[in-house]
């Protein structure tokens, strides 16, 4: 029987299990919404991984990897441009520029990294393709799959929670009410920074995970943190209203008004 | 409990996260990253989100500072920054003249987006190559009736006194509405 499926039914997790109990050889090819993931075993183990979307070239490995320099990586693009990788990788090693050692490791932490990121997602469609070799050119390397499955079982645990913790993402978000004594020291990573951004009681989390090009576990990874620090509060989305001008201060009236801007003066004098 | 927001823009490298962490009671969150455009050099690091901070003003409000990355390529952001703002601070570069015509874009964009009342600071008054405060208005082509305030983003004083500038306008604004 073939072996496909969609990821909602088979998670990556129970894939790689599967491989690696029945030792297979092949390619296990998922399709998700906005990249194609190619990841190559034999006899279960992992040997060869790559992204579609990526420079997946050795050169483009090794500097992503800080083994080469920027600039040693534009004089390799442009010099050994019609070189395979297997053949960069045994000029790199005779020219003494990096040991064997080095470039094996780069290629495993690259591979796991992107099995990491197959782990996040919730949607696409697999098959395998029995017997299917990595591309000739690339270098295989050798991993045993157990470490990544407890690590994928991990996640799916966590998945199952953030869930539980945060089961609509058509609620919206909004900033904290309550001046919270943990925010101080927040330190927010670029990517929730993007959703921070977005909050406003009229964007739902989909249409913020949509914005900023989350899937459906990194946003709730990114809500349940922001949740967690006391910066935002989930709350029902509010009615889409189009406002060519938005008003400065919704439902107050002129005293009030004043009023609030005089305790903000009052306050900032005294600072 | 009640927030609300003012922000703080102006021109890559004026001193927008400068200003905001000069009087935030939390530490300014931001997002620094590398950028590698070779006219934006003048510093390696710039604020590709944007800068965070906050006053509390008392049990029921809250002030929130937003100060947004200084360049055109997130425009995008400004729309959604000015929603509900209060007011915002124009930061400009006193020493930068190259930078002027940049800040006096994002001031129209801005103004644009939100009729909400302004102030412009002219930034790093302590450097020796600053300019002076009419030659810069003469540069912006400032209204006579904006006002155009002098600023040390480090130093909180002048902060404060930026930020104080501001709600004096809201008011007067109120009033005269
Ligand atoms: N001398 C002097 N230096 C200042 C002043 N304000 C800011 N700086 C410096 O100017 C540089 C830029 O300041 P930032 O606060 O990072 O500027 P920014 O507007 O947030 O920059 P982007 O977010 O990249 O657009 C930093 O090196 C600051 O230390 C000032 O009033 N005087
Ligand atoms: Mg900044």
């Amino acid at each position: 029987m073939a072996l496909k499926g969609n990821l909602r039914d088979f998670t990556i997790t129970q894939l790689l299990n599967l491989v690696n109990l029945a030792c297979k050889t092949g390619t296990l090819v998922v399709e998700g919404p906005a990249d194609v993931a190619k990841i190559t075993f034999r006899e279960g183990k992992l040997i060869y991984a790559q992204l579609d979307h990526l420079d997946n070239s050795l050169a483009g490995i090794l500097r992503r990897s800080k083994k080469i320099s920027s600039r040693q990586y534009s004089i390799l693009s442009e010099r050994a441009a019609n070189m395979n990788d297997k053949e960069l990788g045994i000029l790199l090693i005779n020219a003494g520029y990096l040991s064997q050692f080095d470039i094996i490791e780069s290629l495993q932490q690259y591979f796991v990294g992107i099995v990491r990121q197959l782990f996040t997602w919730v949607e696409g469609v697999f098959h395998f393709e029995v017997n299917s070799l990595q591309p000739f050119d690339k270098i295989p390397v050798r991993m045993d799959l157990e470490n990544l499955i407890i690590e994928g079982s991990r996640q799916l645990r966590e998945w199952e929670q953030l869930q539980q913790e945060i089961p609509s993402l058509d609620m919206s978000l909004k900033f904290s009410d309550r001046p919270g004594i943990n925010i101080r020291n927040v330190n927010l990573s670029v990517e929730e920074w993007r959703v921070v951004y977005y909050v406003n009681p009229k964007n739902t989390m989909r249409q913020i995970a949509k914005a900023t090009k989350l899937n459906d576990l990194e946003i709730r990874r990114i809500v349940y943190s922001l949740l967690q620090a006391g910066l935002v509060e989930v709350i029902r989305p509010r009615e889409q209203t189009v406002t060519t001008q938005p008003r400065a201060f919704p439902k107050t009236n002129k005293p009030e008004q004043k009023s609030l801007i005089n305790r903000i003066i009052d306050r900032i004098r005294a600072i | 409990m009640q927030t609300v927001k003012i922000v703080v823009t102006g021109p890559f490298s004026s001193g927008k996260t400068e200003f905001i962490q000069s009087i935030s009671e939390i530490d300014v969150v931001s997002t620094e990253r590398k950028i590698s455009l070779e006219s934006e050099k003048i510093k390696n690091a710039t604020t590709v989100a944007m800068d965070f901070g906050r006053i509390t003003i008392d049990k029921e409000l809250v002030l929130y500072m937003f100060g947004t990355p200084g360049q055109r390529r997130f425009d995008f952001m400004w729309e959604i920054l000015s929603e509900g703002m209060l007011g915002f601070i124009v930061m400009v570069d006193s020493a930068r003249p190259e930078t002027f015509r940049e800040a006096r874009y994002i001031l129209e964009t801005f103004r644009a987006y939100a009729p909400t009342p302004y102030v412009v600071t002219a930034n790093k008054q302590d450097l020796d190559d600053a300019w002076d405060l009419e030659d810069m208005r003469f540069a912006l082509r400032l209204d006579p009736k904006i006002k155009l305030l002098p600023c040390v983003a480090h130093d909180k004083n002048s902060v404060k006194k930026i930020l104080l500038e501001l709600l004096y306008t809201i008011l007067a604004e109120m009033e005269a509405k």
